[in-house]
């Protein structure tokens, strides 16, 4: 990172501007979140608008020549992937506690009943 | 977010790896559950775009309320009573055959909640905040909107304390409408400025 300045026009000239129609901004829920959480992060100083439109325009492009499209479920999925990267990046956390993690939740869900919050027991951690 | 989950279905993956940063997160103190909720109840409780379109509807039907709406947007919008009005001025800005305006904030999402609700994804990224500044013919084109060569394009930066809502021209084929009818034309885009208000041409049944 020499120029933070030069790094975001590089960035932005990467990333296509997302359209979406006059319906919500969030299809689901998990959208907001990822999105939120990055906001936060940034805003508590963990990294710049720089550095995420760096790792998220990566995303971004290559999604798009994926041919996955810049729809909202295929922008978030990209902000999703971006926020997993830059947590890494920025020692806030590792892959290997975000997967381990992850299966943790998958078993919670597998084994809590329909209309139950789902919720981590002691021993998941 | 646990509607469609039945009990022995796994949660998408795209929600346990949502759940996976954000549990991590919180425990090690980089975010905090409140401050996400409050950040994501903000974002999800849209007003939407339709207060926006009346505010429209009426100024192209009362040449009286437009004056006022020119004026002092931010009192001329009190008399709808939208909820969820913060203390910020509003400013409407009217296009004509000579100038078009459009809207960005280039420091970060600044816009005109209560008329407008959510900002769009792409009102928010990086690239337009950036590029319709630069070259705002570009990227109007980009949307679908040429623009004479004549037409003056002004760029309207939002601040927080600060915010524009684009009063699109009122477009040819709409004059026996009422109120009602001629909102439907009125797109959120439109009202941002990156495009001109519907044709009722192409409003089926409208």
């Amino acid at each position: 990172m020499t120029s933070a300045a030069y790094d975001l026009e590089q960035a932005l000239d990467r990333v296509q501007i997302p359209r979406d129609e006059d319906g919500p901004v969030f299809d689901e829920p998990w959208q907001a979140q990822a999105f939120a959480m990055a906001v936060k992060l940034n805003e508590a100083g963990q990294f710049t608008w720089s550095e995420w439109a760096d790792i998220f325009g990566v995303e971004i492009a290559a999604a798009t020549e994926k041919g996955q499209g810049v729809g909202n479920e295929a922008y978030y999925l990209c902000w999703l992937a971006a926020l997993e990267k830059i947590v890494g990046v920025k020692d806030l956390l590792t892959q290997e506690q975000l997967l381990h993690r992850r299966e943790e939740w998958r078993q919670a869900s597998l084994r809590t009943e329909h209309g139950q919050p789902i919720e981590l027991q002691g021993g998941d951690k | 977010m646990a509607h469609n989950h039945k009990h022995g279905d796994p949660l998408p993956e795209t929600v346990l790896r949502v759940k996976s940063l954000e549990s991590l997160l919180v425990e090690k103190g980089l975010v905090e559950t409140a401050a996400l909720d409050a950040l994501i109840d903000r974002y999800e409780n849209k007003v939407g775009p339709k207060n926006g379109a009346k505010v429209v509807a009426r100024a192209w039907t009362d040449p009286d309320f437009k004056q006022r709406l020119l004026q002092d947007a931010t009192a001329a919008i009190a008399e709808f009573s939208f909820s969820g009005a913060q203390g910020e001025e509003l400013v409407a800005v009217e296009n004509t055959d000579a100038v078009h305006n459009v809207v960005v904030c280039t420091l970060c999402s600044c816009y005109p909640w209560p008329v407008l609700g959510l900002p769009p994804v792409w009102y928010k990224s990086a690239p337009y905040r950036s590029r319709v500044v630069r070259e705002p013919r570009a990227v109007l084109v980009e949307f679908g909107t040429e623009l004479p060569a004549s037409t003056e394009v002004r760029v309207w930066d939002s601040t927080a304390e600060t915010r524009y809502l684009v009063i699109p021209r009122r477009p040819e084929g709409s004059s026996g409408m009422n109120e009602d009818g001629l909102a439907a034309l009125v797109s959120r885009d439109s009202m941002i400025g990156v495009t001109e208000a519907i044709s009722p041409s192409t409003v089926g049944g409208a």
